[in-house]
């Protein structure tokens, strides 16, 4: 279960297999990509997976952002979970990069957590989430 | 000159806001000093070796007279009343307590300046010509990109928890005055055969312990398309640099790893992604932006005679003084490097000289150099008087620019922990050494530049003369580096031999300096000598 999760659907039960063991045996709903695994690989199986959950071995390691982004772009709609040594200071900016559930290995503040998310009314670039680029705005 | 809007401002006071949080959580033993690290790192407050530095941003090396003003009064509130200006355009304060850097923050906030991204791994502040919107030789004013990209990259979800740091230059003159490629990103603006605005595009340069001179990689870029082909060179990056090894980890590296061509290819396949997402901001908000950067009201039919009948007024004039786009306008360079001076470091009071000078007579407008000195770019050739009589009564007048005396150097291990040997005390023992004017002027441009250890702060690999300091056996040692330059002929300065002690190098500088002397052929530079001869006779004059 996700420490926090931001999607209305049943969270997901089945564990994820490594993506070696996925692409051997792609009937598998959940997947986790480990730091430096090419999100891109997933593509082709993205309409039947339920679960990808990125790893952050540790939190400067931000290859993570990237692969997330990937995966959105590329039309995933599952559930894209951050796994690891993940800090509230992350998270603003794992939300516009697709994630929609946290597992930390720390204990996070909820209230933090939700201070956290929004600190920031507005954001100047568009991203894989719904917000509304400061440049639009200004344009109507 | 940019001004925020509620939205600009919006995100830079939540930005205070957040870091104050973020000392209360770790002052409160929420988060350890190592997650506190990045985070701090992020809002430009380094730990060095006596106190807490702050690195405000001055994008692009544009700023007014409140935010000087502003600059004075944090260097007199919070630090010990004064500041230093660094080799990337931005300003240092090196006394910083931890509690009280939010309210520093908040200060800036209050004048449209912040601390943000200007450290730690993520992109930095843009630099660029500070000559922008008054050289002679640009082509358009390089700042309204440059602003539109500082927009862009600030709190970039996909790409602030970067392998190391990034930083963008942009320039739009030919004549390079921002040390170009030597960023890992670098963008030059240039018209095509049509008439249309794009950019030349260099990546992979930096300096640090492996230096590199960034490659081209664009001839032409439709200018409107630069933010997608930065987060394609980013994302790149970003997914395949090197993440065993700190110094391994700069875009360089995997650029140099890579090769060229397939760095080049990568990039153009992921510039494609980016292009299919849409984005790049709009013509109409690149035109928003770029309505604040029309040129100031210049009045017309002004005369360019300037009455040069005090001879102390005429050699500053003759040395600082740079031609300007618009007939009776000049662009005055004001030295921060006295002679036995800090190269960089300025007074509050002198902040507020430059403040008034700047309101007074240069249409509000300061710029930072990377050579860590200040402009007035827009100053009527009749005021040229009045504002070299105020310099001069501020001890802000030397005359140096780009002479042996005008040295670049890094903090060094009078303030940094990082340092084998002090940086700061060399360059003054240089310029004092070399103080005479006569002697400067007879020497002409030669860019000496510092720093006191590899990670080159101090810029020594492009320095005509670098010095690294190193550790020998636990004293400092500094090696002597002839040859490289920062300008559009870029290039990386070789060592020459065994390093020396401080006297022996201010020595070894000088012989360099006289042997120049002997060998050169008549106009030509230091630099010019150095390239047609090459090392030998200078390491023969150095070393006997
Ligand atoms: C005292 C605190 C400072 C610390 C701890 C520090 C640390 C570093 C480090 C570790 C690097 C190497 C980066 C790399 O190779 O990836 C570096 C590079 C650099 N720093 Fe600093 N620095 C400090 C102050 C300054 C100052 C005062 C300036 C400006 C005067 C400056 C300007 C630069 C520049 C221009 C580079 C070279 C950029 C490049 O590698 O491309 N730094 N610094
Ligand atoms: S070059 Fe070395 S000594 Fe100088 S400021 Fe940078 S890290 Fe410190």
């Amino acid at each position: 279960m996700a420490d926090f999760r931001y999607r209305d659907d049943q969270p997901h039960e089945e564990p994820a297999v490594t993506l070696d063991a996925f692409l051997e045996q792609p009937d598998a709903t959940a997947v986790r990509l480990e730091a430096g695994e090419d999100a891109r690989r997933l593509i082709p199986f993205l309409d039947r997976l339920q679960l990808i959950e990125i790893s952050f071995p540790r939190f400067r390691d931000g290859r993570g952002f990237s692969s997330a982004r990937i995966l959105r772009e590329a039309g995933y709609k599952g559930e894209l979970r951050a796994e690891g040594d993940v800090l509230i200071d992350l998270l603003f900016f794992m939300r516009r990069c697709g994630f929609d559930s946290f597992v930390s290995q720390h204990s996070l503040n909820p209230a933090d957590v939700e201070a956290a998310l929004n600190r920031y009314s507005h954001v100047y670039q568009n991203a894989t989430d719904e917000a509304v680029p400061i440049w639009k705005l200004r344009h109507g | 000159m940019y001004q925020y809007d509620k939205y600009d401002q919006g995100m830079v006071d939540a930005r205070v806001e957040e870091f104050r949080d973020q000392v209360r959580r770790r002052i409160a033993g929420d988060i350890n000093d190592d997650q506190f690290k990045p985070l701090r790192l992020k809002n430009g407050l380094y730990l060095q070796l006596h106190a807490y530095m702050l690195r405000v941003a001055i994008p692009y090396g544009t700023f007014n007279s409140v935010q000087m003003r502003k600059l004075a009064d944090i260097a007199r509130k919070y630090d010990r009343g004064y500041g230093h200006f660094t080799t990337r355009q931005n300003i240092q304060y090196n006394w910083i307590k931890l509690e009280e850097a939010p309210d520093i923050l908040a200060e800036l906030a209050t004048v449209e300046m912040h601390a943000i991204q200007t450290s730690g791994e993520s992109i930095r502040n843009i630099s660029a010509d500070q000559y922008a919107g008054a050289a002679a030789d640009e082509i358009c004013d390089p700042r309204p990109w440059a602003e539109l990209i500082r927009q862009a990259t600030t709190f970039h979800p996909e790409f602030s928890y970067l392998p190391r740091k990034f930083k963008i230059a942009v320039i739009s003159a030919p004549e390079d005055r921002a040390a170009l490629r030597w960023h890992d990103c670098a963008l030059r603006i240039v018209r095509n055969g049509k008439g249309e605005e794009g950019f030349e595009v260099y990546a992979g340069g930096g300096m640090g312990r492996t230096p590199f001179i960034a490659y081209k990689i664009r001839d032409f870029l439709p200018a409107q398309q630069i933010f997608s082909y930065l987060q394609a060179i980013l994302r790149v990056w970003n997914l395949h640099a090197r993440r065993d090894n700190i110094h391994k980890q700069r875009m360089k590296i995997l650029v140099h790893e890579l090769g060229e061509e397939e760095f080049r290819r990568q990039v153009e396949e992921e510039f494609q992604t980016f292009l299919a997402l849409a984005t790049d901001f709009p013509q109409a908000e690149y035109d928003r932006i770029a309505a604040y950067f029309t040129p100031p009201p210049f009045e017309t039919g002004l005369g360019d005679e300037i009455d040069r009948s005090d001879p102390d007024f005429a050699l500053w004039v003759d040395r600082q003084v740079v031609a300007h786009k618009v007939p009776g306008y000049a662009i005055a360079n004001i030295s921060l490097k006295p002679i036995g001076g800090i190269p960089g470091d300025i007074s509050a009071e002198q902040m507020d000289i430059v403040a008034d000078l700047a309101e007074r007579y240069s249409f509000d407008e300061i710029r930072a150099t990377h050579a860590q000195n200040l402009v007035l770019p827009h100053v009527r050739k009749a005021d040229l008087y009045a504002v070299w009589q105020a310099l001069d009564a501020a001890g802000l007048a030397s005359v140096n620019l780009d002479l042996v005396t005008d040295i670049i150097a890094c903090p060094g291990l009078d303030y940094c922990s990082l340092a084998n040997a002090r940086s700061i005390p060399l360059a003054q023992k240089i310029s004092e050494r070399f103080a005479n004017m006569e002697r400067q002027l007879d020497i002409g441009e030669l860019k000496i530049k510092i720093s006191g250890c590899i990670n080159a702060c101090g810029h020594h690999h492009a320095g005509q003369i670098g010095i690294l300091g190193v550790d020998r056996k636990g004293t400092e040692n500094y090696q002597l580096l002839l040859g490289g330059s920062g300008a559009e002929d870029t290039s990386q300065a070789k060592i020459t031999g065994p390093g020396f002690d401080e006297a022996g190098i201010v020595d070894a500088v000088e012989r360099t300096v006289e042997r120049y002397r002997e060998l050169r052929e008549p106009g030509e530079r230091f630099l010019d000598t150095y390239r047609r001869v090459g090392l030998d006779p200078f390491k023969e004059a150095i070393y006997g």
